[in-house]
């Protein structure tokens, strides 16, 4: 069983760490924040971006002329059936691919074209969070934790340890600081990944499915509690989804079906979502 | 903690962590290496204890400068030459005195058995400086009685008790090369890669022995120079008036031309170093097995990280760091039981077997190089992880 959630107080992990600007009001209602940060330049611009795989006859297009915008705080939930695109768009936004048509900016910085070690720098912007939680088997959950916050320059090792125990403490997981993750339960596996994410103070999170392996009643909280820290940090989160229980987290919903990406109504879905 | 003063700036040590988060895998793979250093300790040992053993007299030699015929291939063939050059050598301002020296290998008598072999006699003049052993001079007096010899203890013990004998207080009288001689005392020298044993006498008793020997020719002068000479210079002096009938060596230089045959003219060199190199590529198989089985078990995890943003050259630090741990864990073990080994060596064979800076740096070495190589292969398998299939 999950361990219980601290529900209103949002965990701020303090530290002599170098922290992002947190926001002001810590309010549920995603519509604030995002007029709050109306005005501030998009963590994310993708337009006409195109994806194919394959060569000559065999090429098969996945993505067909997306274009998405994401700004700061925002949380963007995008949907669709398996299959689609979805990934292929995650990895493209995430820097693991080359783009080969249309336009990606991360943060301001142009992805098309960008050499394999800029597309890596800019990787340590990007937090990540897989549909298995993909921790390393032979760290502990801090250490973990610590492979992200490493990441950080000019922070010392206790500095690094120590945030990262404030991140553990942060996901409801102080007191299991050195198990290692085949001790853990899945969604405590997964909070440790959303940790380890988080750690590396990145300004755009990527999560893909991040409550398939999930039972519902965790999977909800672990994807409150990544909404909740996320907007904590100022970050931006792009999460793929199917499950409908989770919809309504997002600021924003988008649907992708063939590879092209249309806005969808946030109460239909959710209702949709409820009632089915 | 005391390390965090020390090193504020590290890691997780992920390699570390690798490698002892899989106790099994660690354990073969120690075992492997240690295996490999083993053999390598134990053949190069073999090796340099045999060519040391071809020079247990010759390091001992009371000289400066040694004079040999140039037909002398080896301590087993030694050719005579006239002991007249030795005389001549006297001339030279440099040098301080001179040892003439019979040197063949005469059939010895087990007194026990009476079966016979073959045993190095070395005849010089008693009271003369032979070896450096303080002490010898004045033991080698007895032998100017004629038919005296002294038997090196330290012979295999083929040649009869004799050691056992003489302390008892027994009389012992055998033959060599057919005529009688009384054991006068012991002496340790040790046998040597082409004799079984030793014995000393004297010129004369040498003489009788042989006695179709030319009496004015010896195998080996040795020459000991005043303080302060230098050798180099006073040997290509000497070796300018000498007649081409002779070859002048320095001590070093007679010690090493007699090692050098034992290498180039015998096999025992190619087949040591052989097995050492077999030694190195078991060693390498095992690490390479081990180190590309652990690259690829982790290869999602690896693929995580350079998603997260870890450059790759970094990521191939920690396999070459896994090396690296490796190389240093398994030497440990392998040195350990080098030494243990040598002792067994020691008193087995007689061989002069130890563990020597030199042959302990080449084998790390060569651990290393197997180790951080096979890092080098492996990390190949690294290449693999795409971190944009792990979504």
């Amino acid at each position: 069983m999950p361990i219980p959630l601290r529900s209103s107080e949002a965990p701020i992990p303090v530290s002599s760490a170098p922290q992002p600007p947190a926001s002001g009001s810590h309010s549920s209602n995603g519509i604030v924040s995002r007029q709050r940060n109306g005005s501030a330049p998009p963590s994310l611009v993708v337009q006409d971006l195109e994806h194919w795989f394959g060569s000559g006859a065999n090429r098969r297009q996945v993505l067909d002329r997306v274009s998405l915008t994401i700004r700061p705080g925002e949380v963007v939930l995008l949907t669709g059936p398996s299959g689609c695109g979805k990934t292929t768009l995650l990895t493209l936004v995430g820097a693991l691919r080359q783009v080969m048509a249309g336009s990606v900016q991360l943060f301001g910085q142009e992805l098309h074209g960008a050499a394999r070690t800029e597309r890596q720098l800019v990787r340590r912007q990007i937090g990540m969070i897989f549909q298995g939680h993909n921790l390393l088997r032979c760290l502990s959950a801090e250490q973990n934790v610590q492979m992200g916050a490493d990441l950080l320059p000019g922070l010392g090792y206790r500095a690094r340890r120590d945030l990262s125990r404030q991140w553990l403490r942060a996901v409801g997981l102080g007191d299991h600081l050195p198990k290692l993750p085949h001790d853990l339960s899945g969604g405590q596996k997964q909070r440790v990944a959303i940790a380890r994410a988080l750690a590396a103070q990145p300004r755009l999170l990527l999560a893909d499915e991040p409550t398939a392996a999930l039972d519902s009643r965790t999977g909800r909280e672990v994807v409150e509690l990544l909404r909740r820290l996320a907007r904590d940090q100022g970050c931006s989160v792009l999460m793929v989804t199917h499950d409908p229980r989770i919809l309504d987290v997002a600021d924003r919903l988008v649907e992708m079906e063939d590879g092209r990406l249309s806005e969808a109504s946030i109460s239909s879905r959710t209702l949709s979502g409820s009632v089915g | 903690m005391f390390l965090d003063h020390l090193w504020p700036d590290r890691r997780i040590p992920l390699a570390w962590l690798l490698l002892t988060r899989q106790p099994g895998r660690l354990l073969v793979a120690l075992a492997g290496i240690s295996f490999a250093g083993i053999l390598m300790f134990l053949q190069l040992g073999f090796r340099d204890g045999l060519f040391d053993a071809s020079v247990t007299l010759h390091k001992r030699f009371a000289a400066d400068l040694v004079l040999v015929s140039p037909r002398t291939m080896s301590s087993i063939a030694m050719a005579s030459f006239p002991r007249r050059r030795l005389v001549q050598v006297m001339a030279d301002p440099d040098v301080a005195g001179t040892t003439p020296v019979h040197w063949n290998f005469l059939l010895w008598r087990n007194p026990q058995t009476r079966s016979t072999r073959s045993i190095l006699a070395v005849g010089f003049e008693p009271g003369d400086p032979l070896f450096t052993d303080p002490g010898l001079v004045e033991r080698t007096r007895v032998l100017s009685q004629r038919g005296r010899v002294l038997f090196d203890s330290l012979s295999r013990p083929e040649f009869g008790p004799i050691a056992t004998w003489y302390k008892q207080g027994r009389t012992i009288e055998t033959e060599v090369a057919g005529k009688r001689v009384r054991v006068a005392g012991l002496v340790e020298l040790g046998p040597s890669f082409g004799a079984d044993g030793n014995l000393l006498t004297s010129s004369e008793t040498f003489l009788q022995l042989m006695p179709g020997l030319p009496p004015g020719s010896i195998e080996l002068g040795l020459i000991r120079l005043m303080p302060g000479a230098d050798p180099a210079t006073v040997a290509a002096r000497l070796k300018s008036h000498l007649p081409e009938d002779v070859a002048i060596y320095s001590k070093q230089g007679f010690v090493e031309f007699e090692k050098n045959y034992w290498r180039s003219s015998t096999a025992i060199g190619f087949i040591f170093t052989l097995g050492a190199g077999m030694g190195f590529v078991v060693g390498s198989v095992i690490v390479y097995q081990i180190l590309h089985s652990d690259v690829s078990d982790h290869l999602p995890e690896y693929a995580t990280l350079m998603a997260m943003g870890y450059p790759l050259p970094q990521l191939l630090g920690v396999v070459a760091r896994e090396g690296l741990l490796l190389a240093l864990l398994g030497y440990l073990p392998a040195w350990l039981a080098g030494q243990g080994l040598y002792t067994v060596i020691r008193n087995g064979t007689k061989l002069p077997v130890a563990m020597d800076g030199a042959r302990s740096l080449l084998v790390f070495g060569m651990i290393l190089t197997m180790c951080l190589g096979s890092a080098l292969m492996a990390m190949r398998k690294l290449g693999d992880a795409d971190p944009a299939e792990i979504f």
